[in-house]
């Protein structure tokens, strides 16, 4: 049988952003996959030269819309380093919990992407559904849906009352409550199962040779979670990464479920913890120097290189995104895979072509 | 008789699809949310379809490039006529916060003529379901120009 080469992308009905693959076929087998990017670049990193390094938050913020409160803390996080000044503890608690709001989002739209590239539209529909109880938090608390732009360099901009402490409580119940009740039509489910188990495996080995990030690495029993360096409240919270052992697609869907609930415990326990202070220590300095300091994003480990000398212009801004670190492995999964299981394994490490491509 | 039952159902059950040119996400996110039960379009008739020569509008969001600007023409020419476009989200109408980026050209109207613009950083989804509907009737203006 002759070689195919079918084009995967860019514009793509399960994808939301565009990734272009050329899939190279024998029958129904993709024997290699070519990826080809750049439709998303826009040069954020250059624009440093233009704004100053307290713009530049709100240009990180928009290096992705579903995870950008965790881009503008890492930043944030790292020019307090440069600075050396640290965070009041008040804002070191509220970082973790818009963050891990922000982790559930993320994590609820991707089980709905997940599930919509199987062909499982109602389960999209329930996981956007519980989805919106997120959202509603975040914009009754921080008054934007998705950018909510939070961080300041040095603290945060907003602060959460009692009132509003007791009323996310209520609404994470509720969440807790229906992310439990999707265990067995989504999780468990015998059709889901055909669909995933057994697809795009990696061992362990091999996510850590090809440098894997996140749900990704840890699906294969690598148990590497940034959370694990404790930056922001980790340090006093406790926390265990979740850790899967199969390696195959059921195993990424089942690390991402349980990191949502997961993810309702930290919110839960850090807002019992919530201590009192200040929101933000002020900015004297101008930065100068250089660091990397990193996150866990719910695609995987963020990282960001800042270089400065001392003027209100940052020399450099580096960002190396976790679906950068996990298209290599996805690359790795395709050969093998039946061309209409390419979309679920595509969607199983959570692509995010807006970060990768910044 | 056919072709004026086509003609009322493409104004009055629009198919949308959406195209990510170079978005943060932001956008994206909140026109998918508009398909999803709390918003829900599909009680105005409004599918999501992937194939643009079934589609009547089109949906944009994010910032033109130069990789991306043949991708979105391309789409547009594959739409039947009358079509309509809506740029979403700051970016596509302007650039946005990236208008000064070097791999930016800027708003969708650089690239296609947009019919309707959806302002926001990014716009919530009850906006983005005005601008689809604000569209519609630009939609079935051309229609009537078309005869």
């Amino acid at each position: 049988m002759a070689r195919t080469i079918i084009p995967f992308g860019p514009q793509h009905p399960v994808l939301p952003e565009p990734l272009h693959l050329k899939l190279v076929l024998e029958d129904e087998i993709v024997q290699e996959a070519l990826p080809a990017v750049g439709y998303v670049h826009r040069g954020l990193e250059k624009l440093t030269e233009i704004r100053d390094f307290n713009q530049m938050v709100q240009i990180v913020e928009r290096v992705c819309g579903i995870c950008s409160m965790i881009h503008a803390q890492c930043y944030c996080q790292g020019l307090e380093e440069m600075l050396g000044i640290t965070a009041p503890p008040r804002a070191r608690y509220l970082r973790t919990i818009w963050s891990e709001l922000h982790r559930m989002h993320s994590h609820l739209l991707w089980l709905g992407l997940f599930a919509d590239g199987m062909g499982f539209e109602s389960q999209f529909m329930q996981c956007w559904k519980i989805r919106e109880r997120i959202m509603d938090v975040n914009e009754a608390t921080t008054g934007n849906r998705v950018i909510v732009s939070v961080n300041v360099v040095g603290g945060v901009r907003r602060d959460l009352n009692d009132g509003q402490l007791r009323w996310i409580g209520s609404i994470l119940d509720q969440v807790e409550a229906e992310l439990k009740a999707l265990k067995k039509p989504l999780i468990d489910d015998y059709t889901v199962k055909k669909r995933t188990v057994g697809k795009g495996v990696l061992t362990a080995e091999q996510v850590y040779e090809l440098g894997a990030a996140g749900p990704t690495l840890r699906a294969s029993g690598v148990a590497q979670d940034m959370r694990m360096t404790r930056y922001a409240a980790f340090d006093e919270l406790v926390f265990t990464p979740v850790v899967e052992t199969e390696g195959d697609c059921h195993a990424r869907l089942k690390v991402r479920y349980r990191e949502l609930l997961a993810s309702i415990d930290i919110v839960r326990a850090a807002m019992r913890a919530l201590p009192e202070g200040e929101l933000a220590v002020a900015v004297k300095d101008k930065p100068a120097g250089e660091i990397v300091t990193r996150v866990e994003q719910p695609r995987g480990e963020l990282l960001y290189y800042l270089k400065a000398s001392g003027k209100k212009n940052l020399d450099r801004v580096r960002i190396r995104t976790p679906t950068f670190a996990n298209i290599p492995p996805l690359l790795a999964m395709l050969p093998g895979v039946e061309l209409a299981d390419v979309p679920v394994v595509v969607l199983s490490i959570d692509p995010c072509i807006s970060c990768t491509e910044r | 008789m056919l072709k004026d039952f086509i003609r009322s159902s493409r104004a009055k059950s629009p198919w949308i699809i959406h195209f990510d040119c170079g978005s943060c996400n932001g956008c994206d996110i909140e026109t998918l949310a508009c398909l999803t039960p709390l918003y829900d379009v599909e009680r105005f008739g409004i599918v999501n379809v992937g194939n643009p020569k079934h589609a009547d509008v089109l949906l944009v969001t994010g910032t033109v490039n130069h990789r991306n600007k043949h991708v979105l023409k391309n789409l547009y020419d594959q739409m039947p006529s009358p079509k309509a476009v809506v740029a979403i989200g700051a970016c596509g109408l302007t650039g946005g916060v990236f208008r000064e980026a070097y791999n930016v050209l800027g708003g969708v109207d650089k690239v296609l003529p947009v019919d309707v613009y959806v302002p926001g950083c990014p716009p919530k989804p009850e906006a983005i379901i005005d601008g689809v509907v604000l569209a519609l009737k630009k939609f079935a203006e051309k229609q009537q120009a078309a005869g």
